[in-house]
């Protein structure tokens, strides 16, 4: 339960992090807050020979909270965003995910962006990024890109980002006007990791008609998966909506596998119980904002 | 503590930390946990391991206030920062004796422990939370939940762990007011 040998830089700028993963190649992984990388690197699932710490490195510790939505830099860690008024001002989502994120002794030291990059399916935050149709900021030694977030997951602790690259930010699109959000989940105990969870986005029209009700799902799939459920509850008022048909709608959708922790069957089981809670609680706030 | 050249890369760093308010300088492979480092370079065996990989909450220490599992933190990494552990919790009565933090006291009061070894974490996860809380609020449920949700104990003494965290909130209201 220690790590393997590994040698360690901890630049203060984010050119010679650049430098020194390019130096180092493929056996070099960034640190941010750690919090599932030590524990694989305890458990030696995972053996990098360099880790190259990038809490020196200024400016990445930023919330930036505008109009068009919430930038999140590298180094916020995952209490710093659940403190955020600004940001759940902009988008609430960020903060009702970001309560179930383990434990707060984890939320201390865990990063937002480093459990995106980690790409988790059980992680909260992949599933905001999915659902808000959010993207992130890689930066590279030939230049900074975005990456939008259909692009970046492609299986269970695996992104399209590769090679010398340091995921600088994250940016999570506004909550559009008279809509509303929810997050809930499932564990075995509170801030362990979900049996299933659900994040929900849900819309009314000028005259308070359900427009667009979507879902993004943890511990269901290999990658944080979104679901339009609009069919099941299109054109109905919030209270007339049959929200446990959108939750049956949703459990015909999803592929869940079962584990130690729970079957297949309960997950699916799950996935509807939770949508039709979710979907029920984002509406009525959806509902709240129109007003 | 941080300097304004570039760190190269290295297998070896001399750390300079301060623990419970005194400075410590040791030299570790940077691989070492800061678990490890406070248990054999420093000496603090207070702080317990446990399961070494972030669920169980026992080697919980503060490292500048906040309360963090030091087995998923290297050693390297709290190089200038301020770190308590369970044996700073407590803090001089200046005449020679010590005053227990109100959630060690509360421990006793109410038995919140068997067999002793998930407490250190215990004792600096809810010292940390009920120090950041406002004292003239009484405490909720929820918030009990939230304070002990992260520590696992295998005696099973959550209804005593709860009790004391509920006792030691209600020891600083009476203090504040």
């Amino acid at each position: 339960m220690k790590p393997a040998p590994f040698s360690y830089a901890d630049p203060d700028s984010l050119d010679e992090a650049l430098a020194v993963l390019s130096a180092e190649g493929e056996g070099a992984k960034v640190l941010a807050g750690g919090q599932s990388l030590l524990p694989l690197l305890n458990m030696r699932l995972a053996a990098p020979t360099t880790l190259v710490d990038i809490n020196r490195v200024p400016g990445l510790d930023q919330i930036e909270a505008g109009g068009s939505g919430v930038r999140v830099g590298a180094l916020v860690r995952h209490a710093a965003l659940l403190r955020s008024a600004e940001a759940s001002a902009v988008q609430p989502l960020l903060a009702r995910a970001t309560a179930n994120v383990a434990h707060p002794a984890i939320r201390n030291r865990g990063t937002t962006v480093g459990s995106i990059a980690h790409a988790d399916p059980s992680g909260e935050m992949t599933a905001v990024l999915a659902l808000t149709g959010g993207s992130v900021t890689v930066a590279t030694p030939d230049g900074t890109s975005s990456v939008d977030w259909a692009d970046l997951f492609l299986g269970p602790l695996e992104t399209s980002v590769h090679g010398p690259a340091v995921v600088t930010s994250a940016f999570f699109p506004a909550l559009a006007p008279r809509s509303g959000t929810a997050f809930a989940e499932v564990a075995r105990r509170k801030g362990d990791y979900a049996v299933c969870g659900a994040g929900v986005m849900v819309t009314l029209d000028e005259d308070r008609r359900v427009a667009s009700a979507r879902v993004a799902y943890i511990s269901v799939g290999l990658v944080p998966e979104v679901h339009d459920l609009t069919d099941a509850v299109v054109g109905r008022p919030v209270d007339a909506a049959d929200w446990a048909a959108a939750g049956v709608m949703a459990q015909g959708l999803v592929d869940p596998d079962g584990d130690l922790h729970a079957s297949a069957d309960y997950r699916r089981l799950l996935v509807g119980a939770l949508t039709a809670r979710t979907l029920a609680s984002a509406a009525a706030e959806a509902q709240e904002r129109s007003a | 503590m941080s300097t304004s050249t570039a760190r190269g890369t290295s297998t070896e760093r001399t750390v300079r930390v301060t623990v419970n308010g005194v400075p410590q300088q040791v030299t570790v492979p940077v691989r070492r946990l800061l678990s490890d480092a406070l248990r054999h370079d420093m000496g603090l065996t207070g702080t317990h391991s446990g399961c070494e990989h972030g669920v169980c909450g026992s080697c919980t220490v503060l490292v500048d206030g906040a309360a963090v599992r030091s087995c998923l933190v290297l050693a390297v990494q709290v190089d200038g920062a301020a770190v308590t552990t369970v044996e700073g919790l407590s803090r001089s009565d200046h005449q020679g004796g010590q005053v227990l933090h109100p959630i060690q006291e509360a421990f006793r009061e109410c038995h919140a422990l068997q067999c002793g070894y998930c407490t250190p974490g215990f004792l600096t996860t809810i010292a940390a939370g009920l120090d950041a809380r406002d004292p003239a609020v009484p405490i909720t449920e929820d918030e009990v939940d939230e304070l002990v949700g992260g520590n696992l104990c295998r005696c099973t003494g959550y209804a005593n762990i709860k009790k004391a965290c509920r006792h030691a909130a209600e020891q600083m209201r009476q203090a504040a007011s």
